[in-house]
């Protein structure tokens, strides 16, 4: 694409700014940041791309990886304020799911390990893994909020804090894994996913292409299911002390 | 409180808080064995949260409680509340059958409730045995009541806690649970502590009562004590509750 079509983009970024100053919908302001923080974090992740790839070093594709687990964590932290300590459960669940995918693919030599690789990939398995606790941890302290009285019902006839959660737990490991067994159903039929669809558009083979796309998606899947169920494990005993009491938040 | 029965619970000087709010100031007494005794006093007197501690549900911050002669820390919690068992006033159910409900208790420790001994527990408290296999969310709220007591029971606990249990209940059921708990109580010997609103019940049902007020126990005594109130405020209650 040459920078005259790259400059034409900012068209698509001019009709809804237009529909939000006629209907005064108040949203000019917000789209203009996020345009310019898009255009400035991608080209300044391009660059970086550039430098790791060329690179190649192992050192570079490490911390590459880090950082984005340590954004991650960051950003979905916030919505598991209530549980004690959930700063460092996201940061492991995280790296547990890198470990593992990573492991995977490159133990049974499904890709190569190189930065190529190892980083778009790790860039999709952390960013599903983040927005799958942000999910669960909603839907968690959500649950346990309302079904107090189950749970207190439960250890009241001498259950374990663990039999006591037990409902709660599975129902926001499910409902956090709704979305990605949903979208993974209607894939192809509804709408041709982005990683897919900027291969055809970059020239591969759409079989190749194809073939690229399942593997994600299998591996999304692997993603939304050990974060959601590592999550809820390393989560649900901080909400009981050692007398298996409910601490309320 | 009366020195001829030994105590099943005793409060030693307790003091329970939330934060920088105390829910309870200085408790200190005791519930007698094989008794019932009712808690009587205002809203927001700390009635059910001293409940919550005769289980462990919750702990003190100061002071010592004992469930039959040992302090509640030195109890595995679950030995705990499998003995002293709870029944609440919104009688909380699982979703699923009476069957499931009343399993519950030994599910919980990897057994099973036979189905004769489910149907021996409901004639206990007064319901028919068709209604086993009855979804809870058809039943009544007098029968949910019921279904949550003998849920209580399968544990068979040495002491029954009940919150309110027939605040919620038509008289004909109030009646039925009153005479239900009255049984369990001569039948098993079980211990009962009965929070409720209603006077005349404390009355009718209790041997002892407790006043509680502003997280205090105003005063104690056998439930006669209540048409004959020795603290001021606590005629003061009696009589804005018979008025």
């Amino acid at each position: 694409m040459s920078y005259w079509a790259l400059s034409l983009t900012l068209i698509f970024v001019l009709i809804p700014l237009l529909l939000s100053k006629t209907l005064n919908l108040g949203l000019g302001r917000d789209m203009t940041v996020a345009t310019i923080r898009s255009i400035i974090q991608l080209l300044a992740v391009g660059y970086v791309l550039k430098f790791v790839f060329d690179s190649e070093s192992l050192l570079y594709i490490f911390l590459m990886v880090a950082l984005m687990i340590v954004a991650a964590t960051h950003n979905a932290q916030k919505k598991g304020a209530a549980i004690q300590g959930i700063t460092w459960k996201i940061a492991v669940t995280l790296i547990f799911v890198e470990v593992l995918t990573q492991g995977i693919l490159i133990g049974f030599n499904i890709t190569p390990a190189t930065a190529q690789y190892i980083i778009p990939i790790s860039g999709m398995v952390i960013g599903n893994s983040m927005v799958l606790s942000i999910l669960f941890l909603n839907r968690f302290t959500a649950e346990v909020e309302d079904h107090q009285d189950q749970t207190e019902l439960i250890l009241s006839l001498g259950g374990t804090p663990k039999q006591a959660i037990h409902r709660q737990l599975i129902n926001s490991i499910k409902a956090s894994m709704i979305p990605t067994i949903e979208s993974q159903k209607t894939v192809g039929l509804v709408q041709l996913p982005g990683m897919m669809s900027g291969q055809i558009i970059a020239g591969a083979d759409p079989i190749q292409a194809v073939q690229f796309q399942l593997l994600i998606m299998f591996l999304l899947l692997t993603t939304a299911a050990v974060t959601s169920v590592f999550l809820g494990y390393l989560s649900y005993p901080t909400l009981f002390n050692k007398r298996m009491q409910l601490l309320k938040g | 409180m009366s020195t001829q029965y030994k105590p099943a619970i005793h409060f030693q000087h307790v003091d329970y808080r939330i934060g920088d709010i105390e829910i309870l100031n200085d408790i200190t007494g005791s519930f007698p064995q094989g008794r019932i005794t009712t808690l009587v006093g205002p809203s927001g007197a700390g009635k059910s949260t001293l409940l919550k501690l005769c289980n462990g549900l919750i702990s003190p911050a100061n002071g010592e409680i004992f469930v039959k002669d040992k302090a509640i820390g030195e109890y595995d919690p679950v030995e705990l509340r499998r003995m002293v068992g709870m029944a609440l006033q919104s009688a909380p159910m699982v979703n699923g059958t009476v069957y499931e409900n009343l399993n519950l208790p030994l599910e919980l420790q990897g057994q099973q409730l036979a189905k004769e001994e489910a149907l021996e527990l409901l004639e206990d408290v007064g319901l028919k045995g068709d209604l086993l296999e009855r979804k809870v969310k058809e039943l009544s709220g007098g029968q949910r009541q019921k279904v949550s007591i003998a849920r209580t029971l399968v544990n068979k606990p040495e002491i029954l806690l009940m919150d309110e249990i027939t605040s919620s209940l038509d008289r004909a059921s109030k009646l039925e649970v009153e005479e239900l708990i009255s049984k369990i109580n001569r039948k098993y010997k079980t211990t009962i502590i009965w929070i409720t609103h209603n006077l005349q019940q404390a009355l009718e049902i209790g041997d002892y009562t407790w006043v509680m007020m502003d997280g205090q126990v105003v005063e104690t005594g056998e439930s006669s004590l209540l048409e004959d109130p020795q603290n001021d405020r606590v005629e003061e209650f009696v009589k804005g509750v018979v008025s």
